[in-house]
């Protein structure tokens, strides 16, 4: 059973008021968004995997939240906040799972693939860790183009074990890569605990290896990890410095929705982290400050709600991605005419790159 | 038209694509100081220096994932893998992420990249250095894959491969890197997914690609010398596939022999055999048959190694088989069995 760091102190920073509000009403946006997916999920219009960010908001919030227009974010397949998280819509999102055509991937991705590349949110990705080289070639062509910025890489306590983190890790390092990797430590994969899995848990000690600044920060505390990620996202574009930044947090569901999450962990446990919900503590700060009030907080709820509620109704009022379209994105439709002649004796069925029946000499 | 060999013209095909265009890269084991394992890119970074000519530690699923990461930024990485069984420690990476970027993401973002690596069997190499299994990756929706066999269509596809929007698979041939040939001159470019036909006939159809092309040609000569004219089809791209050509060869002769130097079953041969015999049923003088490397891990030992590959031998076996099977030897045009 892990215990949390010494929780660092949350500095007294020149964060404004508006920052904090900004904040605040991610959290609670991510918190709402994802309990409605839960009921969408159940209510069967969701499907495949499905993985919550319930519990994890301070970590998305201070870390995502932090990003400039200039950056780029790679994250996993628990992707929902962090896609809420760079300001994409509610409506693309919860479109993508439930598999529209409007959807943030056009229906083709899901629920794990989530992408907003206006806002530089890259994916979405599924093969745990595999996103860690991906962010890291990002960085490069950052570097190689000498464009300012640096990009986030998230991923879970149970990526740090797979050898694209460490191949990731150390090519950031020696290239002088300005990436920014973020462990979302939830002590667990799957039911696997992260003493189970990994020969030293202090997961945040992985980065010494690679020469680069590392450190663990409590993840319910929104403000710490912002400070944290603010000063190692400086790092990374100023002097070319990448880092690794673990943040403690808990999962409050489980695994993904299938999984009730209680087989391999104790209840006790389950009650000790809800008593430090990231939500809470940070409405609690933001009272004792004066930033909120009764009815500020019934206000963002109110709106929040409104918000996830529209998300819902757009979703189902979209259109379905048409089977008529099933063969489009493939390839780059400049090059479809390289497929042309592949038509003879193809396979039962089989259609041509451009959507049309060999059969009919269509292609 | 200058004579250059294999690697002289692929070389020629990366400068000429570097100087065009600066987005283009190449990163791999040992391309720059060493000047390419293979030396392909020889006097590249003396000429591009280290930022264009990316001198990688032995971690290939960490730089193919550079490759896929900063190719969706608008980067057109050139990835050299040091031959192509060392592709398997990032084959996540290739299958998983760079043929999926797009349709995944609904086709909004792209992987222009090219992974440029040399297979093929020989030279005692053995079981874990000797290999072909290029029709893994030609299995694979949202990747294409191409193989030349000579040095101008070497030339030609790479420049093709490195100005496609998507990520291309460049397989080369440790045989056949010294091989000369004529190259055009300049920006000479062959598109992706047409076949050639390196030497007409009308008796057999022999269907390769890559160094099985270069046996088949010399295979294709012999049975010229014993009155029997074979045209052979070379692929150059497996995925696109030019079944167009390859048909219209079928059509002609009637008799066709695959020849590939991976393992046949599931292999190109096979995707070959399966369509031909679909789109040319009524047609076909004989069953399709295939012959390529012997279902085995590569034997270090000369006289296994030569049992395992496929080899001339074999392939005149395999095409007299073909032409025995459909009467032709027995009327009589050839009987004897050198
Ligand atoms: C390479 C790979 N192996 C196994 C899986 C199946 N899998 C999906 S999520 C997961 C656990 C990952 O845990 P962690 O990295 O801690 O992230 P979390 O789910 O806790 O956010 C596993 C084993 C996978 N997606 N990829
Ligand atoms: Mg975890």
């Amino acid at each position: 059973m892990s215990t949390i760091a010494p929780s660092r102190t949350t500095p007294d920073l020149h964060v404004s008021d508006e920052e904090l509000r900004r904040l605040y009403r991610m959290m609670v946006q991510i918190r709402r968004f994802e309990e409605r997916t839960e009921e969408q999920y159940t209510r069967d219009r969701i499907g495949g995997y499905c993985h919550l960010n319930i519990g994890e908001e301070a970590t998305v919030a201070g870390t995502v939240g932090s990003l400039t227009s200039d950056d780029y974010l790679f994250g996993g397949y628990r992707d929902h906040g962090l896609s809420l998280a760079v300001g994409g819509s509610p409506r693309a999102v919860m479109a993508e799972l439930f598999g529209k055509e409007t959807g943030q991937a056009h229906g083709r991705g899901g629920s794990m693939h989530l992408l907003d590349v206006k806002r530089h949110f890259l994916g979405g990705w599924g093969i745990v860790g595999a996103q860690i080289p991906l962010a890291v070639g990002a960085a490069f062509a950052l570097d190689y183009e000498g464009r300012p910025g640096a990009v986030m890489c998230l991923f879970g306590d149970a990526a740090v074990n797979i050898g694209a983190f460490h191949e990731g890790l150390n090519l950031a390092a020696i290239w002088n890569l300005p990436c920014v990797f973020v462990i979302t430590n939830n002590l667990y994969g799957m039911g696997t605990s992260v003493e189970m899995a990994s020969a030293e848990p202090d997961l945040w000690k992985r980065g010494q290896a690679y020469r680069m600044p590392s450190e663990r920060v409590d993840g319910q505390d929104v403000l710490a990890v912002r400070e944290a990620t603010q000063r190692l996202l400086r790092l990374a574009r100023e002097e070319r410095q990448p880092a690794l930044l673990e943040c403690l947090t808990y999962r409050y569901r489980g695994h993904s929705v299938a999984d009730p999450g209680k087989s391999y962990r104790p209840q006790e446990e389950i009650d000790r982290w809800r008593d430090r919900d990231p939500i809470v503590l940070f409405e609690q700060t933001l009272r004792t400050r004066g930033i909120l009030d009764d009815a500020a907080v019934e206000a963002v709820r109110a709106e929040v709600e409104a918000e996830v509620q529209d998300a819902i109704d757009y979703a189902l009022a979209s259109p379905d991605p048409d089977p008529k379209d099933l063969y489009l994105h493939i390839y780059d439709p400049k090059g479809a005419s390289d497929f042309d002649r592949m038509g003879e004796g193809a396979p039962f069925g089989e259609l041509s790159i451009r959507g049309t029946n060999w059969a009919n000499g269509e292609a | 038209m200058p004579e250059l060999t294999y690697r002289e013209a692929l070389r020629q095909a990366l400068r000429e694509e570097m100087l065009r265009d600066p987005s283009v890269y190449v990163i791999g084991e040992e391309v720059g100081r060493f000047e390419g394992p293979y030396k392909v890119t020889q006097g590249l970074f003396k000429e591009f220096g280290p930022r264009r000519v990316k001198e990688a530690p032995i971690a290939e699923e960490g730089f193919m994932g550079i490759g896929v990461g900063s190719a969706m930024l608008g980067l057109r990485p050139v990835v050299e893998i040091m031959t192509l069984n060392f592709i398997l420690v990032a084959i996540d990476m290739v299958i998983n992420h760079a043929a999926k970027v797009r349709y995944m993401f609904g086709g909004q973002l792209k992987v222009p990249m090219v992974i440029r690596t040399p297979g093929g069997s020989g030279k005692q190499l053995t079981a874990q250095h000797s290999q072909s299994f290029e029709g893994w990756f030609a299995n694979t929706p949202g990747l294409k894959v191409v193989a030349p066999s000579n040095p101008a269509d070497a030339k030609g596809l790479l420049k093709s491969a490195i100005r496609d929007d998507d990520p291309v698979l460049f397989l080369e041939n440790l045989t056949i890197y010294n091989q000369r040939g004529e190259v055009p001159d300049g920006d000479y470019v062959v598109p992706i997914g047409l076949a050639a036909v390196p030497r007409v006939g009308t008796d057999l159809t022999i269907v390769s690609h890559s160094y099985a092309t270069v046996r088949a040609l010399q295979v294709a000569e012999r049975f010229a010398e014993e009155g029997i004219s074979v045209e052979v089809v070379d692929l150059r791209s497996l995925r696109p596939l030019d079944m167009e050509t390859v048909v219209k060869s079928v059509r002609k002769t009637h008799r066709v022999l695959c020849v590939e130097e991976g393992w046949p079953t599931y292999g190109v041969s096979a995707e070959i055999a399966a369509r031909v015999s679909k789109a040319c049923f009524a047609e076909l003088d004989a069953p399709v048959e295939r012959v390529g490397g012997a279902e085995v891990s590569m034997p270090y030992a000369r006289p296994l190694e030569n049992a395992a590959q496929v080899n001339n031998e074999k392939i005149y076996a395999a095409a007299r088989s073909v032409l025995a099977e459909s009467g032709m030897l027995k009327r009589g045009i050839l009987t004897a069995n050198r």
